[in-house]
């Protein structure tokens, strides 16, 4: 697994004296789930999305309609190849309200869990069913059960210091019952460097496993010197805005991730009240330097790479994450119009309702004047519902897409990651066939002297390393191959279960961004219908 | 009016609306038109029972050119100084549909067949979204004329009707321009002096204040308007790419895409309507932009037989000072009061019931608007909601 050590797990169900109780709950939550599995959408409270300024911090966690995450640990410390079969990866999920004290709407973002099945099989790992969206009130029915809930949010940007030194800070509260925490509830404030050097750390560790690591979002320099020069306009509030919902994002996407939520480092970055300023994210900086060469010579690498598939399966995999990659990007670029011509819209709807204001101020017949300032209004409600309209494309579609582009690039790295891993074991394997061969053309030569050099030489035994291994070339050969198996199984599993959820997520959205579709539209009729009778009116 | 409602089941629904006679003794209309390059023939039809014209029925083509030296001709002809004169139908115009399929030629290669042949298809409802208005523009201004009691006699109007000729026009038109184009200039300037002119009558005094108030008013709203629908054309269009878009993923089994797909061109589809809508009612804004312009101009004239009623007198008052000429100028300003009066009277019908035409065409359209409007977000929610039920059950 992700090798994280020194840490208590949650009592999880491969601990031999539960196994009979979680046996029993398994089963009884599998009968409850399905009924609810189909309810998962329906449970959800079809709001618009509105922008959240910072909402108190009571009010964050409010239960109402929030979900339960059960944290699942699938236990691979022996990775049976069969496993893939069975889907066993049950999701975590972070699901969150919001509420804002401020605006009309409640935000919730769902990551509602898939079951899992087939707990028979492997009596070891028993897998706790991923719970669906519960009420309150069987959240705190189930509170006894297994079931782990981890909220997170990220609030209250606020501008700590002044000029180019100023830096936007957010507040990240967590909400849980896992044990591994110290506490219930609490909240740290984070910087945006904070974020990308948890990204570096965790990918540090994770990804030469072959995980899928959910990226950060972006800098932007523009964005940022516009914040930090103190621009007190509505664009940079947009920026801010932007900019903490995708915190959000990446946060929820790390903790939603089994293995992640697991290392340390994650919980420190939720947990630990002041972080050492992470300075290897910054792009002039020594190590950001360096990552930039890395990066420049791994692109090379990957054009000569010429890898060797057994499996069908990557290659095919890796065509379609590229195929999709291009249709999200063309997507993004249609909804990112979209939100454009909708501000348009916005604008040019504002500008012609003064308009017709002034029309009909102007008009002489008394009721038709009347009802061309009752249309003045009507249009400047329309331009208000654009505007929702137009947040709504933009945090429900827009952000999704981008999000995923960047997440089908984490996944492609993923791929790459094997690829290095598979490179270093032909390495190796080349290494050992030479001085095989050395040693046999030696045998050959009869110099029982040199012959014993190259004996020693393939069989290398150095007792004198640090940690007390044998380092023989073929010890080594033997250890890529099985780190490949093991970074090939990773890979396979991660990209599975990260396919469920992306399609769990974009389904999620779609529907989301219906419901606010429709809610446009209702108002729409109740507007239009308000003004009927004044049109008829007119004489 | 009632005709309109009647006809709204063929093609052609008006936007403005126009007083049509009931009466079939001269009933006008343009059934078809052709679209050649940049010249479009109307084809106009005209039923009468009126023993002015040779046949009871018959039909002549007719270029945008015509109607135009017909308009002018009626607003040259003294007689109808007095009168409100029907604004020029404005020129046919492509350009827009053209340079948009000119774009899409050129965009061919980057995208796909399917999509090449949507945006085509689209585009050709443009172009004859478009020409159907034209048609209809061009038809309302000849109804007008032979709905007004005064204008359906004008000679030059029935030779338009009938005269299956060519009324070889088309030569005059750059003299034309020039002039129509000095004439405007001197109108102006004339304009400015005679605002300065004492107005005697009250309700002259109150109706010109109205007419350039609200004349003004009303060009920025069509303005506004005519920019408004298109942004929301812009959102509709965008909406079809984003269904393009996800249409060209061949092997995707994902329900919620192909969901999104349906509800994106449905969408598109609303989102169409309700610019057309609102496409009425630029229209209605811009029409009566024309209209009050035309008012507006009688009120000139009358403005201007104003003046001259007045420099009559004056001179008349030097005339019998100096003893000379005292007849002709008496002659004169009679027949100067006699055109004034005469304006006075009919300039005051015809804005009464100007007023009452506007206040009528407002209504209907407003009204047609709204409920059209309506009826097309109550469609988009039940679509939606059923979607979402779809979606959901997945």
């Amino acid at each position: 697994m992700s090798g994280s050590c020194g840490r208590i797990p949650p009592p999880f169900p491969d601990n031999e004296d539960q196994e009979a109780e979680s046996d029993t709950r398994v089963l009884d939550s599998d009968e409850d789930d399905d009924d609810e599995g189909e309810d998962i959408f329906t449970g959800a409270r079809s709001n618009p999305i509105t922008p959240t300024s910072a909402p108190d911090e009571g009010d964050i966690f409010s239960e109402e309609g929030s979900y339960i995450r059960s944290d699942v640990h699938h236990a691979t410390n022996g990775l049976h190849p069969d496993e893939e079969e069975l889907d066993l990866f049950t999701e975590a999920t972070v699901e969150l309200t919001l509420t804002n004290t401020t605006s009309q709407g409640r935000r919730e973002i769902i990551g509602p869990t898939a079951s899992a099945c087939n707990t028979t099989q492997v009596p070891n790992s028993i897998l706790k069913p991923s719970i669906v969206t519960k009420t309150t009130e069987e959240l705190e029915e189930e509170e006894s059960g297994d079931q782990f809930e981890l909220n997170i949010a990220v609030t209250n940007p606020e501008k700590i210091g002044d000029g180019m030194n100023a830096y936007m800070s957010y507040k990240v509260s967590t909400q849980t019952t896992l044990p591994m925490f110290l506490n219930k509830t609490f909240s740290v404030r984070r910087r945006f460097s904070d974020f990308l050097g948890l990204y570096e750390k965790i990918s540090a560790k994770h990804s030469l496993l072959g995980c899928i690591i959910p990226p950060p979002p972006q800098k932007s320099v523009v964005g940022m010197t516009k914040v930090k020069v103190g621009k007190e306009d509505s664009s940079s509030a947009e920026f801010v805005e932007k900019r903490r919902a995708a915190l959000e994002r990446y946060l929820q996407r790390v903790v939603a991730h089994p293995s992640l939520l697991q290392d340390p480092d994650v919980r420190e970055f939720l947990e630990r009240d002041e972080l050492p300023r992470a300075v290897n994210t910054q792009t002039l900086s020594g190590p950001g330097l360096l990552k930039m060469i890395n990066r420049a010579s791994d692109a090379v690498n990957k054009m000569t790479i010429k890898m060797n598939e057994s499996d069908n399966w990557f290659e095919s995999k890796l065509q379609e994450v590229e195929n999709e990659e291009q249709l999200l990007r063309r997507l993004h670029a249609a909804v990112d119009s979209l939100v454009n011509h909708r501000k348009e819209l916005c604008s040019n709807t504002a500008v012609f309702s003064k308009s017709v204001a002034m029309l009909g101020s102007v008009e002489e017949n008394s009721a038709l004047s009347r009802a061309l300032s009752q249309l003045a209004e009507v249009e400047d409600k329309m331009e208000q519902l654009h505007q929702q309209q137009a947040f709504s494309d933009f945090f429900i579609l827009a952000e999704l897409l981008a999000d995923y582009i960047r997440l089908l690039g984490a996944v492609r790295c993923c791929f790459e990651q094997r690829m290095k891993v598979w490179q270093r074991l032909q390495e190796a394997q080349s290494t050992l066939q030479k001085k095989r061969e050395a040693e046999a053309k030696l045998l050959w030569a009869n110099k029982p002297e040199k012959l014993q050099q190259a004996k020693d030489d393939i069989n290398e035994v150095k007792l004198s390393t640090a940690n007390d291994k044998h380092n023989t070339w073929e010890s080594k050969v033997s250890q890529y191959e099985r780190d490949f198996e093991r970074v090939t199984c990773t890979v396979r599993k991660e990209v599975l279960r990260f396919e469920k959820e992306k399609a769990r997520d974009f389904k999620q959205h779609i529907v989301k961004y219906l419901e606010s579709l429709l809610h446009t539209q209702h108002r729409l009729v109740k507007c239009w219908e308000a003004f009927l009778p004044e049109a008829k009116a007119i004489a | 009016m009632t005709s309109i409602s009647e006809d709204s089941d063929k093609e052609k629904v008006r936007s403005v609306s126009v007083d049509l006679n009931n009466d079939a003794s001269l009933v006008i209309d343009i059934p078809d038109a052709l679209c050649e390059r940049d010249k479009v023939k109307f084809t106009v039809h005209t039923k009468t029972t009126l023993s002015s014209f040779q046949k009871p029925e018959f039909s002549v083509p007719r270029q945008h050119e015509e109607f135009i030296w017909l308009h002018d001709t009626i607003v040259e002809t003294e007689e109808y100084a007095g009168l409100i004169i029907p604004p020029a139908p404005p020129k046919p115009d492509f350009e827009g549909p053209r340079e948009k399929m000119h774009k899409l030629g050129e965009g061919e290669s980057s995208m796909t067949k399917e999509e090449y042949a949507k945006m085509k298809q689209e585009l050709e409802a443009e172009y004859l979204a478009v020409f159907k208005k034209t048609v209809q523009v061009h038809e309302v201004f000849l109804q007008r004329l032979s709905s007004h009691p005064i204008f359906r006699k004008d000679r030059n109007f029935q030779i338009f009707l009938e005269y299956d000729q060519d009324l070889s026009v088309r030569r005059k038109n750059a003299k034309e321009m020039f002039g129509g184009f000095f004439k405007n200039m001197v109108k102006s300037a004339d304009e400015v002096l005679i605002s300065g002119v004492k107005e005697v009558d009250e309700f002259f005094e109150q109706e010109k204040t109205f007419l350039l108030d609200y004349s003004s008013k009303i060009k920025d709203a069509s303005a506004k308007a005519e920019k408004m629908t298109r942004s929301h054309k812009n959102v509709a269009d965008d909406y079809n790419h984003i269904s393009g878009a996800l249409n060209s993923t061949a092997a995707d089994n994902n329900t919620a895409f192909k969901k999104t797909i349906s509800v994106c061109v449905l969408q598109k589809l609303e989102d169409r309507v309700a610019s057309d809508q609102e496409l009425k009612l630029t229209e209605l804004l811009r029409y009566y932009t024309r209209d009050i312009q035309a008012a507006k101009d009688l009120l000139y004239r009358r403005a201007r037989a104003l003046a001259d009623n007045e420099n009559s007198n004056k001179a008349l008052d030097k005339a019998r000072l100096k003893g000379k000429d005292i007849a002709q100028a008496e002659e004169n300003q009679k027949q100067c009061l006699q055109k004034f009066d005469k304006l006075s009277e009919s300039g005051k019908k015809e804005l009464t019931s100007f007023k009452a035409r506007r206040v009528v065409a407002f209504r209907k359209n407003l009204i047609e608007m709204t409920e059209l409007e309506i009826k097309h977000a109550k469609n988009s929610v039940s679509l939606l909601q059923g979607s979402i039920e779809i979606l959901n059950s997945n």
